[in-house]
This record gives structure tokens, C-alpha cells and sequence, in this order.
């Protein structure tokens, strides 16, 4: 909320600055965004008055104008269109400095001398307009100080308010907590009662009660319309970022900002018999005061009239029974509605207005007549007119409770970890407005009806640390008095993992949780991926069932900056809909791109192959202890290469997918492959074992080689099976030193040369018994497998 | 004998002149092997008197002995001067690169997460995780923020439909640690966030760590305690701090917290407050019994303020250039 300092020092006169001020106010929770002057920087500048204006004879668009500034009479070449003679305007004198340094002097234009220059409204930094001079009132005294005379020595405070706060959208209640704050008295707005002089009513029914328990109207007959609200009004509303617009309107508009009671003016003659405030019918159209037409929804609230609907209920009124240059008669409106009725409402139809901003934060139950008193009396010294009655509806019983809340003293000190002396408490809470009753360790607290943010204790509590101040509340250095909590030690830290991957090359990577729809599904068509109801764009629009197209991103962004060797990891959320329930589980995924070795004086030159990945994330899951428990399983998958293609499981379960991404996606992706991927349920790589030691072997191991040939198909696991099984319970390791397909082979087939490794715990183990096991385990291997010892 | 003068001078040149191990041990072979010429001398003793002999045998032994250790000397030096010749042959140039893999790095959002879970770790608070796809329930009715609220527009939130949404903070794990735990309770919940809003200073994703503290007899000065001794160890640095009234729903008082790091001018850093009655009920705690704190902090801020990056976007672009640097 914007509003001018001098606005609010007429209600309440702290004895500090601005700057104080609007430090003041900050620190007790109403964050002020900015403080700015309500002019420009400028001197020099004094109401003049054009006493003649002729054609430049030189120019078609200028002027020479003769003007006075009360103590002279000079001439002044002058651009405006609307300079004419006996217009009142804004004059910078020869020698006056306006905003930016820009110094007047005496100059020539097309020949003609100048002696000054006539200001428009931008160029005096008042607002944007530079659709002519300004147009000072006929009774502005000329030779006076334009500062002096539109009391431009002002500032506007912006004040950034919580949604809790609404009681300070208004200077009314921005005055009430300065003088809280600085023990200062405040002084109410006066709004006696005015007497009506014409008994004119207009029936007002309250259909929806709990939307709208109290609904205020008044006629007001034979307005002039032909007046032009006054200056200083005028004044203030530009300070508080409103337009004038007309009389009526900016009556009403003064009254939302001086007491927080949004209102309304209908042109009575444009209404049809009485009023209700009803909900909508769904699909009602009405046109609102911007212009456009709504269809309204059944939970909006709207003020009708036999007709129809005239007014969307605390956010906008209707464009045909609007207030106009030809209103002679008005009903006023000043109602209160219930917040829950109007919140959510204007957004929904993409408004948001100064009204629907106080209705939805709660505006005041008890302030509806004072506000319409208030307007009266401001309408009938600007424009005239003869008042009716006040006309009231009110349905006591749907009305906001009065709030009583119970203060315990020793809660207060027990939060605050501060004694505040009940003096002080009590002076807070009730300069806040609050009636206070004192009980027995405490108060009664009757909260008045502009605080809807207060219901409890603790609310109360918040009020008096806020004025007290935080700062000066107490600080306690933390200590930890809980239990130590548990480490399993078996269980692999994500710290850990991470620097494991560091260590091997790997630079992690965040990437967005949200992607897009097709690329989505070129990474994993098993999943049907959740997507946004309002995605920011399509580029972030469904959510990933895997890490992996966030990281091809990433590579592709790198590969296109010249980065040719590109190793990336992320660790993150996936989420895949399975069945009626959505799996969000945690992944720790990679990407793998370029050569083996980072360019260099000792690196090799080849391209990463399949085994470089599956290295690294062996190596991964090695960490935690459970290698073992891990196999790869050829397998095909949407984003994989065929033939390099596994499926990673632990103990039978699939827990993740390691492969070459597949050509055409490198292709489509437009990236440098190879490219390989691996994603791996994180709770599988982190799910360890304790070690356990088995006694030392102080006898001496026994080793044969073995050359074997299989067939092209065969998988090393096969045959690894088949010697852990057959080599007897001493075999303490198998180890695959060489693989060859080439000469010397038959085409099909491949040659694998395996190393195995026996130890016993007692003895040491004689040659038949290697033997007898070596035997078996060929035996086995040609009877499994089609695997022969190489000859 | 009138020669063992003049052999003895002239084994010493040879042993002086060898430039060879080999060289050396022929030299020592010629004068004092079996049948060097020295030892050849003790031979001929026997042509001399009783008398005579243990004074000549002296001098001929003591002439060996002579030559004996320059031999050996000349050996150490020669075989240190072959060890000196091996080792200069095999210097390298140390200032060549290491052979291997460079290594990678941590994004420094996590580098500045890790910092705040060193933190709070080290007083007793553990890490809680928790769903980043949330129902409205824990995300805004459990925290007090119920339908319509004017607060739930402080969080422009992604939806998938009535009820699911993208958790707008990491607090519905509070609640869910609130609803499955008694107090005490110490816990940290960091981790992705999602706001619909996108510009240099607002990413649709981000990273938060709220931090939740429920004990008896916990204080407003626990608060301030807490958070101002998070933000000096966090930045090493003697920041000032401050803490100004804000609003958020589900505390009560609620706090925003501004440093100034020397330049006088106040940033907001983070937001807390006291836990509200109607949260601990929402959880089954009773309020009377309990009291607590909650604080919330935006990781990229205090990664941008900690490593001076001024551009939020740079977090998730991934650009190996950007992420180069935090290591």
C-alpha cells in the first residue's frame, strides 16, 4: 500500500523523520519497500499565469506567451497545445533547476526570445504525463512556489503489507500503528452523522446473510455534476497511486484509503427497484467498469437489482449503472462481506482490485456507517446534493463474532523468555485498540473487529513482541540436549557417494524436475509421465519418470560449448505412476560422453565404451559392501542401444538400467556419441553390510590358468557360475585376464582366459586335489556351456 | 721390501686413476689378490731373519691396509657417483601433469546444503526427507493455510489436479514427521521446492532447508540464538542480524531475518517463527505442553551471497564452465 507521509502525519505526529519512520515500520512488521518523493528534485518553479499566447511566427507548433509570476511579466516560448491565455500553470523561472540537474536559462527558439519554460506534469517528476502544461486551478495564487502550493514536499511510503495485516490499508489504521509504536496519540476521523433532507429509500435484501450480513445505502439527489474535485483530494489519491477520475468516484476511493471501507456509487436512475445481494446464477453476464463482459460463477456474490446483476459483490461494479458525467442522483453503497465470500473469487476472473484486496484480508464489521457518513459529508461539499436516510440491512447473527481471547501473563514471558511488565502490555494492547479486562494472572482481551488476525493467545503474544521489538527481545545461544541420534553404519551416506563419483571424474548436476512431454517419452515409454495442470511452459511440463533426459540436456548444452568430454551425475526424485499409486523414488543417475582419458600428455585416444560405464558404477555399488549381490542382465530398454543394453538387479530385483544411449537419440539430440547412461535405485546403492573378518589363511594359495572357448553368445556370467560352482569349496577367486576373438578362433566363437585362485584355512592344498577340482570344472564348462579348453 | 715403498705409491695412483668398478677390482686383484704383488711380498719373508720378519710383515700389511681403504673409498665413490649418473639419467620433469582422471565437483547447491546439515547436525538436529508430488493437505491445510487463504497466493503453485501439487515448500515434512513422531523433535528437511514463477530471481525449482525444533520450554530466544549463530558460522563472518515481525500461517510470531555483512545494507536471508497452536494440533501435539520453532531458508540465496553468483539461473543450466568453479 502506497501512501503520503503528510496524509499520515495529519492523524498522528511521531517526533522522528521519514527515514525513521520508515525504519520504524519495517521492524514492526510493516515491511516498507520504498520511500519516494512525490515530486522530483526541483527548484525555481512558481504557479504563473498566461496573459497572452500567439503564434510563434516561425514555427507552426509553438507558442509566445506572455506570462506573469506575480512580480514580472516575461516572455515564453512554449511547445504545449493547450497554453492558451488565462490558464493558471506550473512556470520554471529563468535560473530554476529541474529534475536531473536541467538548469533554465534564457535561450532563443527560432528566433524569439524565452525567459523560462511552462512545466508539464512529467517534467516536474509528479507523475508520467506529458499530454500538456499543467492546469492549475483558477484561484491558484500567482508567484507562489508550486511546492509551496501543491505541498509537494512530501513523501510516498510503499508499504509491502502480510496478508494478515489488512486493519493497515488505510491511513486510518497505518496512524493507529505509528502511534503504537510511538506511544503517540492518534486522531480519529470525525464522520458525525448527516442529517438527511430528502426521505428517499431504496429496499436493500440480503438473499446470501453469511456472505453479506450488513449492507449500507443511502440516496443522495441532485448532485452537481459539473465540479472538479478539489486539489488536495485530488492530491492525495495520486500519492496513494489512484486516479482521479470524478467527483463521486474519488469520494469513494478517498474513503477506502482514509478509513479501509471499500464502497460504491450506483446511478440510481439506472437501477430497477431494490437491491439483493444474492449469488451468482451460473452463466449471469454482467459488464464491469473495465469494460469487459463476464460470465459470472455460481459462488460469486453480486449485488442485483430486478434486472439482473449490477455489481460483482467487493470487487467491481458494473459498467450500465455506473456513476457518469449526467448523474444527478446516486445510491451509495457501503456494505461488509464476509471474506471466505469474496477470497479466491476476483482472481479466478484474472481481477484483483483495491476493493477484493481489503474484502478478502477482512475489512472492518463495524466501520460500514461511519464510512458512509464520511463520504456523505465529502459529496455534499464537493458536489452537493440532498442525503436520504441511511438505509441498513444487517442480519446480526451472521455477523463476525466479537473475539474475546485470554492473555496469561506468564505464556507471554514463557515464549518471549522476557518478563514485560503488565504496565507495558497493557499499554500496547490497548493503544492496538484492544479493550483489556484484568483477571487473575492475566487479562480478558476484546479484539476489535478490524484485527481478524487475532483469535488466540498466541496472536496476542506475536502483538506485543512486535511492538516491544524483536530485537530487544532475548537471545539464547542454542544447546543440544537430545539423545545423539543413531548412524547405521552400514548404510552408504549420499555424502559419500557423491565424492565417490567426484573422485572418479564426475561434475554433479541439478536439472529440472519438469520436462518436456516428448522427450519424456523417448527416454521411457513403460511409464505414463504425470504432467502439470499449469507447466510454465512445454518445455517443463510433465514430471520425470527418470533422470536420464535431464542429463542428455545437460550434456548436449556442454557438447554444443565445446565441451567434448562430459562425465555428469545427478542424484534426485524420479516419478513413475505404477498402477493407482505414484513411486517417487530416489535415483542416482549418469552420462558419460567423449574419450576415456581427458586430453593429455600420457592419455590415450580412445572413445569410452560400455565398460568405462559400467566400471564406474561397479565401483559404486561396490561402496557399501555389496557388490556381490549385483548382476547385469542383457536386456533391451526405449532409450538403449540393443545390443548394449543391461538391466541391473540386486538379488533378483530390478533396481536400475546401465547402456549406450541409442544412436538415434544421440542423433535426434543432436549429440556427439557414444553416450552412456546409467540410472540406479539409490536405496539399492546405499543399502550396505557391516563387515565381518574371517580368520587369515597361513597357507599358501594355488593358482591354474585356464584358456577356455565359447561361443560368441555365451555370457561370461554363465561360465563364471559354472567354475564358482564346480571348482570346490576352496575356490577363493576367479579372475578373467584376457578375452579374444580372432585368429586362432573359430569365427563365432571367443576365447576367455581365466585365472583361479584355491586357499584352504588349515592345510595346504596338494596337486590332485586341484587337479581333480580343475577337471570338473572343464567337464562342466563343455557340458554347460559348449566351452572347451583352448587348444 | 726396498719396493713396497714405491708399489704401494704406485697401487694408490693406479686405485686414484681407476674410473671403473671393474677397472677398480682388477687393480685390487693385481696388488693384494692371492698372488697380487703385494701379498707376493709376504712371500719372500721368509728369506729374511727371525728378527727381522714381524717388523717387515708389519710394514707389508700396513701398506695393504693402506691400500685396502682407498680402495674402498675409491669403490663409494665411484659406485655413488654410478648410483648419482643412474638417478640424474632418470629425472623427470616434475612439473608435467599427473597421469589420470581430473575430478569432477559438487554443484555448489549442494556443496552450500551439505554446509547447513554440517551445522545443524553438529546440535543434535537430523535430516528429514520427504514426497516433492504432495496433497494439499500437508502442503497448505496442515500449516493452517486452508482453500482460498489470501497466503496461498505468496505461493504461486503448480498443480496436477484437485488435490496434488508440487510442494511449495519443504515444511509437509514437518508435518509428516509431526504426525509419525513425539517431541522431541530436532529435524532439517532439505531439499526441491516448486513455484510458478520464472525470472532472473525466481526459478520454478529451487532448494530449501526448513528446520524444526518441538520441546518443552522452547523460547522465542531459542530462536534468535539458533539462527543467529547459523548465519555467522554459515558465512564465517561476524554478520549483524536482524529480525523483523513477518507473516507466514503456520507460525505465530512469524519472523524474517535480515543480515548486513558490513555494507549497511540488509538482506533478507531467511524466514522462522514460533511454531502455530494449530499446526501442533493439526499433528496431534498438544500446544500447552509443547512449544517449538520453524525456519525456512532458500539454498541458491545463500549460495548466491556465500559465492557472489547474481544469477539464479545458472544453478540449472548445468554449464560445466559455471560448475567448474566450486570445487
Amino acid at each position: 500500500m502506497k501512501f503520503s507521509e503528510q496524509w499520515l502525519r495529519e492523524l498522528v505526529q511521531p517526533q522522528i523523520g521519514t527515514q525513521e519512520l520508515a525504519d520504524q515500520l519495517s521492524l514492526s512488521g510493516l515491511e516498507v519497500d520504498e520511500v519516494e518523493g512525490v515530486a522530483g528534485d526541483f527548484t525555481g518553479v512558481v504557479v504563473g499565469e498566461i496573459l497572452t499566447a500567439e503564434q510563434h511566427p516561425n514555427a507552426d507548433k509553438l507558442q509566445v506567451c506572455e506570462v506573469s509570476d506575480g512580480e514580472q511579466t516575461v516572455q515564453v516560448v512554449c511547445g504545449a497545445p493547450n497554453a492558451r491565455a488565462g490558464l493558471k500553470t506550473a512556470f520554471a523561472r529563468v535560473g530554476a533547476v529541474l529534475p536531473g540537474n536541467f538548469k533554465i536559462k534564457k535561450a532563443k527558439l527560432r528566433q524569439v526570445e524565452s525567459f523560462g519554460m511552462l512545466c508539464a506534469e512529467d517534467e516536474l517528476g509528479l507523475s508520467e504525463d506529458h499530454g500538456g502544461i499543467m492546469e492549475l486551478a483558477a484561484d491558484a495564487p500567482v508567484g507562489q512556489d508550486i511546492r509551496e502550493y501543491l505541498n509537494l514536499n512530501d513523501q510516498i511510503i510503499d508499504v509491502d503489507l502480510t496478508p494478515n495485516r489488512g486493519d493497515c490499508l488505510s491511513i486510518a489504521g497505518m496512524a493507529r500503528e505509528v502511534g503504537v509504536l510511538n506511544k503517540a496519540a492518534v486522531t480519529e476521523v470525525e464522520a458525525p452523522a448527516v442529517a438527511p433532507v430528502i426521505d428517499d429509500r431504496f429496499d436493500v435484501e440480503l438473499v446470501d446473510a453469511n456472505s453479506c450480513p450488513r449492507y449500507l445505502g443511502r440516496v443522495i439527489r441532485n448532485i452537481n455534476p459539473g465540479v472538479s474535485t478539489p486539489l488536495w483530494m485530488q492530491e492525495k489519491l495520486r500519492r496513494s497511486g489512484v486516479r482521479s477520475i470524478d467527483p463521486v468516484v474519488d469520494v469513494t476511493n478517498y474513503v477506502l484509503l482514509e478509513l479501509g471501507q471499500p464502497m460504491h456509487a450506483f446511478d440510481l436512475n439506472k437501477l430497477d427497484s431494490g437491491i439483493r445481494v444474492r449469488k451468482a446464477e451460473q452463466g449471469e453476464k454482467l459488464v464491469l467498469l473495465d469494460g469487459q463482459e463476464v460470465e459470472l460463477n455460481a459462488d460469486t456474490l453480486v449485488i442485483a437489482d430486478a434486472k439482473g446483476p449490477v455489481a460483482m459483490a467487493g470487487i467491481m461494479g458494473g459498467e450500465p449503472t455506473s456513476v457518469t458525467d449526467a448523474t444527478r442522483d446516486i445510491l451509495l453503497e457501503s456494505a461488509f462481506f464476509n471474506p471466505l465470500a469474496i477470497a479466491g473469487r476476483a482472481r479466478n476472473y484474472g481481477l484483483h482490485t483495491d476493493s477484493s484486496h481489503r474484502f478478502e484480508r477482512g475489512v472492518d464489521w463495524q466501520l460500514q456507517r461511519k464510512a458512509i457518513e464520511r463520504a456523505t459529508a465529502l459529496l455534499l461539499d464537493i458536489v452537493g446534493g440532498e442525503p436520504g436516510p441511511v438505509i441498513e440491512a444487517v442480519n446480526e447473527a451472521e455477523l463476525p463474532a466479537v473475539q474475546q481471547v485470554q492473555l496469561r501473563h506468564d505464556k507471554v514471558t514463557a515464549l518471549l523468555a522476557l518478563e514485560i511488565p503488565a504496565a507495558e502490555i497493557e499499554e500496547i494492547l490497548t493503544r492496538l485498540g484492544m479493550q483489556l479486562e484484568s483477571v487473575e494472572g492475566g487479562w480478558n482481551v476484546t479484539v476489535p473487529g478490524y484485527r481478524f488476525d487475532i483469535s488466540i493467545e498466541v496472536d496476542l503474544i506475536e502483538e506485543i513482541a512486535r511492538v516491544y521489538g524483536y530485537n530487544n527481545l532475548p537471545v539464547h545461544t542454542p544447546t543440544a540436549k537430545l539423545p545423539i541420534p543413531p548412524i547405521a553404519e552400514a548404510r552408504l551416506t549420499l555424502q559419500s557417494l557423491r565424492r565417490h563419483l567426484v573422485a572418479r571424474g564426475y561434475q554433479e548436476a541439478i536439472t529440472y524436475s519438469f520436462i518436456e512431454a516428448e522427450l519424456q517419452k523417448s527416454f521411457d515409454n513403460q511409464h505414463e509421465a504425470i504432467a502439470l495442470a499449469n507447466p510454465i511452459s512445454a518445455e517443463m511440463a510433465v514430471m520425470r519418470t527418470t533422470l536420464w533426459p535431464g542429463l542428455a540436456k545437460a550434456l548436449q548444452y556442454n557438447q554444443h560449448r565445446q565441451q567434448s568430454r562430459v562425465r555428469l551425475f545427478e542424484t534426485g526424485q524420479r516419478f513413475q505412476p505404477k498402477g493407482e499409486e505414484l513411486v517417487q523414488e530416489n535415483v542416482v543417475a549418469g552420462i558419460l560422453a567423449g574419450n576415456r582419458d581427458a586430453e593429455g600428455w600420457t592419455a590415450g585416444k580412445e572413445s569410452l565404451d560400455f565398460f568405462d560405464a559400467k566400471g564406474d558404477l561397479e565401483s559404486l555399488l561396490a561402496l557399501a559392501g555389496c557388490g556381490n549381490q549385483f548382476s547385469f542382465v542383457a536386456d533391451r530398454h526405449v532409450a538403449l542401444h540393443p545390443g548394449q543394453t543391461a538391466r541391473i538387479e540386486r538379488n533378483g530385483e530390478t533396481v536400475g538400467y546401465i547402456g549406450a544411449l541409442h544412436p538415434s537419440l544421440v542423433k535426434q539430440l543432436d549429440l556427439n556419441g557414444p553416450v552412456y547412461l546409467f540410472e540406479v535405485s539409490l536405496e539399492a546403492v546405499t543399502g550396505g553390510k557391516l563387515p565381518r573378518f574371517s580368520s587369515l589363511s597361513k597357507f599358501p594359495e594355488s593358482r591354474r590358468d585356464l584358456a577356455v572357448v565359447a561361443d560368441q553368445e555365451t555370457g561370461f556370467d554363465a561360465i563364471r557360475q559354472v567354475v564358482e560352482a564346480e571348482a570346490g569349496e576352496f575356490l577363493k577367486q576367479v579372475t578373467l585376464f584376457d578375452v579374444y576373438q580372432g585368429q586362432g578362433i573359430e569365427p563365432g566363437r571367443k576365447s576367455l582366459a581365466l585365472g583361479l585362485t584355491w586357499q584352504h584355512p588349515s592345510r595346504t592344498l596338494n596337486e590332485e586335489e586341484i587337479n581333480s577340482a580343475v577337471s570338473a570344472v572343464v567337464s562342466a564348462l563343455r557340458e554347460r556351456c559348449g566351452a572347451t579348453l583352448r587348444e | 721390501m726396498e719396493n713396497l715403498e714405491t708399489l704401494l705409491a704406485q697401487g694408490k695412483q693406479a686405485v686414484a686413476e681407476s674410473d671403473t668398478l671393474a677397472a677398480l677390482d682388477e687393480i685390487r686383484v693385481q696388488y693384494l689378490g692371492k698372488k697380487g704383488e703385494l701379498t707376493s711380498l709376504l712371500k719372500g719373508l721368509g728369506k729374511l731373519s727371525a728378527e727381522e720378519r714381524p717388523a717387515a710383515g708389519a710394514l707389508i700389511n700396513e701398506a695393504k691396509a693402506k691400500l685396502q681403504a682407498d680402495i674402498n673409498a675409491r669403490r663409494d665413490a665411484l659406485e655413488s657417483a654410478a648410483l648419482e649418473a643412474k638417478l640424474a639419467a632418470e629425472t623427470v620433469d616434475v612439473s608435467l601433469p599427473g597421469r589420470g582422471q581430473p575430478v569432477g565437483g559438487l554443484h555448489p547447491v549442494t556443496r552450500t546444503l551439505e554446509r547447513i546439515e554440517a551445522f545443524f547436525g553438529s546440535i543434535g538436529y537430523s535430516v528429514a526427507e520427504g514426497p516433492e508430488i504432495e496433497d494439499d493437505y500437508h502442503n497448505f491445510e496442515a500449516l493452517n493455510i486452508p482453500a482460498h487463504h489470501p497466503a496461498r497466493a505468496m505461493h504461486d503453485t503448480f498443480y496436477f489436479d484437485a488435490h496434488r501439487l508440487l510442494r511449495t515448500h519443504t515444511s509437509p515434512v514437518q508435518v509428516r514427521t509431526m504426525e509419525s513422531q513425539e517431541p522431541p523433535i530436532r529435524i532439517i528437511c532439505p531439499g526441491r521446492v516448486y513455484r510458478c514463477d520464472y525470472d532472473q530471481t525466481h526459478s520454478p525449482m529451487f532448494h530449501q532447508v526448513e528446520g524444526l525444533l518441538v520441546d518443552r520450554n522452547i523460547t522465542f530466544a531459542d530462536l534468535k540464538g539458533t539462527l543467529e549463530q547459523f548465519l555467522r558460522e554459515f558465512f564465517e563472518e561476524d554478520v549483524k542480524v536482524r529480525f523483523r515481525p513477518s507473516y507466514f500461517p503456520f507460525t505465530e510470531p512469524s519472523i524474517e531475518v535480515d543480515i548486513d555483512r558490513g555494507d549497511g545494507k540488509w538482506l533478507e536471508v531467511l524466514g522462522c517463527g514460533m511454531v502455530h497452536p494449530k499446526v501442533f494440533e493439526y499433528s496431534g501435539i498438544d500446544p500447552e505442553e509443547y512449544t517449538g520453532f520453524a525456519f525456512g531458508m532458500g539454498v541458491e540465496r545463500l549460495a548466491m551471497l556465500r559465492y557472489g553468483v547474481d544469477d539464479l539461473r545458472l544453478f540449472f543450466e548445468n554449464d560445466l564452465r559455471f560448475l567448474g568453479q566450486f570445487k
